[in-house]
């Protein structure tokens, strides 16, 4: 059978999560009463005209920039024509040829270590439409007798970020997607929430023979609501067409829908049917031309984008597989940062805040009382010997939910390791004399017995003993 | 008689100011000449005259306290049927929002009603301002107070009518291609269209959206001075309104045309202009001379291309503007059952469009289809490139030119309903100045052999507003005509 190489390009839409809408003064939030937050503009009232929202521009520029896409200095709003009852003006205030963002990248990587740069073609500015809701007594689409329009998402600020056909694999894809959600959330500005719509995608794929410079034919997938479908859809797609060729049929050029119950696509429309949007500039909205000063004013203002944090973070010491978990989450990286800042050593500071302190955040549902802080002391006393490993996770969990200093609480509940040689010498010496068939069974090659007599040790020390030293002080006693 | 309706918005805010009569006896003068001869002109779709009382019993009280009162307070004023006005129905002249009640008003109504200004009615216009006879209005047309059998012009009929008839004093209309400035002319009052931008387009129902500029109806130039004091400045509703605050226009009326360079646009005095319309243009001309003004001729090469490019344009924002007419949201929906919502859609258009706005909604849907764009609408704005070149090289040697606002003056109801190109030609010298933004005035300047009045168009540069005034001012003075149309004796 021939490989094939399968080539795909991702068109994500992000809805911004600014205090107001695109267009008028709107409050942009999720999940109000239908139709609450609208007024004469986002409703397409005669008459009303669009003001662009000056956040929101900021917004897509810090987006840009942090794909490394170039700032236009004279961009365009287009009208997309066509009808559709959730559109209230019939129109999509967008952009078409001359986009705010143009060009840059974004650097996945990839599960077995490697780097992969996908070019950005493309981030523009567009409206979101509102929402329709079929109904019916059976409740199926087809056979629908009314729709309700919800209009509360009707021009909330949207980013299209459009990238270039580079990944090869589901995977990649699903890479990138990940990659591009974590970098909108640090630069804190959308949801990114694929269950919200707040992050949705459409994917653009196509297979060839390798070594093909040709694209073959392209096909659009779309209602993928997680990273998880995505990759399904995009698997699933590319097998499909694969068999098409292999059974010497031919592909068509069209848009096709992922049912996430039946795991399949589905043809929704070809590209004979496909509109003809009529763009044209859009009289209402002056030219975008933003200044070279305003731009740098925006640059300025990037936080560490989320692969160059996982670098500087393996730099430290922290082995990849820990790093990814650790970024992946705010309040980890805020006490990873707090404690490395605090003089911890990074590595088991990672191992603490993606182990154990997730395990205590998951189980409560919350962060608890914990600091930085107490990261930092948790790390510092075990590799110090003060305290046990066991020791720490007491401690933790205690200061988790009291908030009380590690020092205190170490004090409090005892967990302070006995680490004296002369009194665990003494408590050695008894142990070796209280059990002289065990230490005869010891001396015998029974190398195992140690842990008994080692836990007698730390009965005899009210469990405060350094585990290590006790056993290097049995171990020592026994071979003389 | 003269009564207090035909007096101008200054003569009678000087007599409210002295307290020789009050703002209802104003309003009841108005509303009295309307009640009296609007079943023969037709300048109203709806009419307000219980909130306009209200509103007059108000300011009175308000004046009674001595607080001084801004030149437009008090003034019965009309508004064309395409600005959104809150609570009071609102058309644009169509079947399909024959019942809308915008939930809004309008930034030009808002400014003059927060000055005081007394709303009388909203004024029947052509279809969303599409046409130049008024005669596109799916309730009727206007009847010309000065031949009742001819039209008044368009698309601001109704606006320029009422003014005329003394049914206002004043009103707003909105001039995409002329249509404030050619209804002044055909109606013999004056029509003001100025710098797009300068008064903000927010709550003007759009038809082409890079064209639409909000305009004003006066009997004098003075009042088209205060009202244009009182409407400019930007807003920050419309995004294409121009920086700056507003400003006293009526500063600097007086100061006359001595040595001003007036340049007589060659292009617009040729075939197709009537004699009567050549002969009163020409002999105002004169007097401008006479007043100590430079005359010479103009060119504007460009401008025989200046109806096509608009009758790409236009239509192609319009196809666009009219797409939110759907019967989902608000207005006219069509009966029955649907197959689905967008054959709803298409239904409610149908039945709720008039023909000529159906024809330009297909034009411009045709001329911005995939592999046209480029031939026709981008091919358009080329031509308003170049004519705006044409407008700047013109004022590198002349302060305004001038021009007949109209080749004709009132024609008769019907006589063109049937040849749109011929209706088209009216606009031919109107047009220039939106497809440039520049401002423009027409002033009455006599009457043709008929006794129907003729307009004078005067074009200055982009925010030039104050030199066209007073080059207008000055040659009313001079004129000092008497335009009462024969529907008042
Ligand atoms: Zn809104």
């Amino acid at each position: 059978m021939a490989s094939w190489e399968t080539v795909i390009g991702l068109e994500c839409h992000v809805e911004l999560n600014t205090q107001t809408k695109m267009f008028c003064g709107c409050r942009n939030v999720f999940g109000a009463e239908p139709n609450t937050n609208t007024c004469p503009v986002c409703m397409g009232h005669p008459g009303s005209l669009p003001v662009p929202n000056a956040e929101a521009i900021r917004r897509i520029v810090k987006i840009g920039l942090a794909l490394d896409s170039a700032i236009a200095p004279h961009s365009l709003f287009h009208r997309k024509n066509y009808f559709y009852p959730d559109m209230p003006k019939n129109y999509q205030i967008s952009q078409y040829d001359l986009p705010i963002c143009v060009g840059g990248h974004l650097d996945i990587d990839l599960a077995d270590g490697s780097t992969k740069r996908v070019g950005i073609t493309r981030v523009h500015m567009e409206e979101d439409t509102g929402k329709t809701t079929h109904g019916s007594e059976s409740g199926r689409i087809h056979e629908a007798e009314y729709a309700l329009i919800d209009y509360n998402r009707a021009g909330v600020p949207l980013v299209e970020c459009v990238s270039e056909p580079d990944m090869r694999t589901a995977e990649e894809a699903a890479a990138y997607l990940r990659e591009l959600r974590a970098t909108l959330e640090v630069l804190d500005v959308s949801d990114v929430k694929m269950e919200e719509g707040s992050l949705r995608c459409d994917a653009n794929i196509s297979v060839r023979p390798p070594g093909s410079e040709v694209l073959g034919t392209k096909v659009e997938i779309k209602n993928m609501n997680s990273i998880r479908s995505l990759e399904r859809a995009l698997l699933y797609e590319a097998q499909r067409q694969i068999q098409t060729m292999e059974a010497g049929e031919r592909l068509v050029q069209e848009t096709r829908h992922w049912d996430e119950g039946s795991g399949m696509t589905t043809s929704m429309r070809s590209k004979e049917e496909a509109f003809d949007y009529r763009y044209f500039p859009e009289p209402d909205i002056p030219p975008l031309e933003p200044s070279d000063g305003w731009v740098e004013e925006i640059r300025a203002t990037l936080p560490e984008l989320p692969r160059a944090r996982r670098l500087r973070y393996e730099a430290l010491g922290v082995r990849s597989e820990v790093v990814r978990v650790l970024v992946a989450d705010r309040t980890s990286v805020m006490l990873f940062e707090g404690a490395v800042a605090a003089g911890a050593d990074p590595a088991p500071a990672a191992t603490w805040i993606t182990q154990d302190v997730a395990a205590l955040r998951n189980e409560t549902g919350s962060d608890g009382a914990l600091t930085a802080r107490h990261v930092a002391d948790i790390v510092r006393l075990v590799a110090d010997g003060t305290v046990s490993g066991a020791g720490a996770k007491q401690a933790l969990a205690d200061a988790f939910s009291s908030g009380a200093g590690i020092p205190e609480i170490v004090e409090r509940l005892k967990l302070r390791q006995v680490s004296d040689t002369d009194t665990l010498g003494t408590f050695a010496d008894e142990v070796i004399d209280e059990h002289p068939d065990v230490v005869e069974k010891f001396r015998g090659g029974k190398d195992g017995v140690i842990g008994f007599l080692v836990g007698q040790l730390m009965q005899k020390a009210g469990g405060a003993a350094n585990p290590k030293v006790a056993q290097e002080l049995l171990r020592e006693r026994l071979r003389g | 008689m003269t009564e207090l309706c035909d007096l101008t918005g200054a003569e009678l805010s000087a007599k409210l100011a002295s307290g020789a009569v009050s703002a209802v006896e104003v309003l009841e003068s108005s509303l009295g000449r309307a009640d009296a001869i609007d079943d023969r002109v037709g300048a109203f779709l709806t009419r307000t005259p219980e909130l306009a009382l209200e509103r007059a019993e108000e300011l009175d009280v308000y004046r009674a306290t001595g607080a001084p009162l801004s030149p437009v307070a008090g003034i019965p004023t009309a508004l064309k049927d395409v600005f959104t006005t809150n609570g009071v129905r609102t058309t644009c002249a169509s079947l399909i929002l024959e019942n809308y009640v915008p939930p809004y008003d309008s930034t030009a109504w808002a400014r003059l009603s927060g000055d005081g200004a007394v709303l009388v009615g909203k004024t029947n216009c052509d279809e969303f301002a599409m046409g130049s006879s008024n005669e596109n209005s799916a309730f009727g047309p206007v009847h010309n107070p000065w031949d009742p059998t001819r039209v008044p012009g368009g698309s601001s009929g109704g606006s320029a009518a009422a003014v005329t008839a003394g049914e206002a004093v004043w009103a707003l209309g909105t001039d995409t291609g002329g249509s404030v400035r050619q209804p002044a002319s055909l109606c013999g009052v004056v029509g003001l269209k100025p710098t797009y931008g300068l008064i903000s387009r927010y709550g003007l129902i759009a038809f082409a959206s890079s064209l639409d500029t909000v305009g004003t109806l006066t009997r004098s130039v003075r009042d088209a001075a205060t009202l244009l004091s009182t409407l400019g400045g930007k807003d920050p509703r419309d995004a294409t309104s121009l920086d700056g605050d507003r400003l006293d226009y009526t500063a600097g009326l007086d100061d006359g045309v001595s040595g001003l360079r007036i340049g007589v646009v060659a292009e617009a005095s040729g075939e197709g202009v009537e004699p009567g319309v050549r002969a009163a243009v020409g002999a105002a001309v004169d007097r401008l001379a006479a007043l100590g003004a430079d005359i010479a001729e103009a060119h504007l090469p460009h401008a025989e291309y200046a109806l096509s490019a608009y009758y790409l344009i236009a239509p192609s924002e319009c196809s666009s503007n009219l797409a939110r007419y759907d019967g989902v949201r608000y207005g006219f929906r069509a009966g029955g059952a649907h197959a689905d919502s967008i054959a709803m859609m298409s239904e409610t258009r149908g039945q709720g469009f008039g023909a000529e706005v159906k024809r330009r909604v297909m034009l411009g849907t045709y001329a911005l289809s995939a592999g046209y764009y480029e031939a026709y609408y981008g091919q358009a704005q080329k031509v308003r490139t170049l004519i705006i070149r044409d407008y700047e090289t013109a004022f590198e040697g002349f302060d305004m030119l001038v021009s007949p606002t109209s080749p004709t003056t009132a024609f008769p109801i019907g006589a063109k309903v049937d040849d749109p190109m011929a209706m088209y030609l009216n606009d031919i010298f109107t047009i220039p100045a939106n497809l440039s933004g520049m401002p423009a005035i027409s002033v009455p300047c006599g009457t043709d052999a008929q006794g129907l009045p003729v307009g004078l168009q005067l074009t200055a540069p982009v925010l030039g507003e104050r030199t066209l005034l007073r080059a207008a001012s000055a040659l009313e003075a001079d004129l000092g005509l008497d335009l009462r149309p024969p529907v008042l004796a």
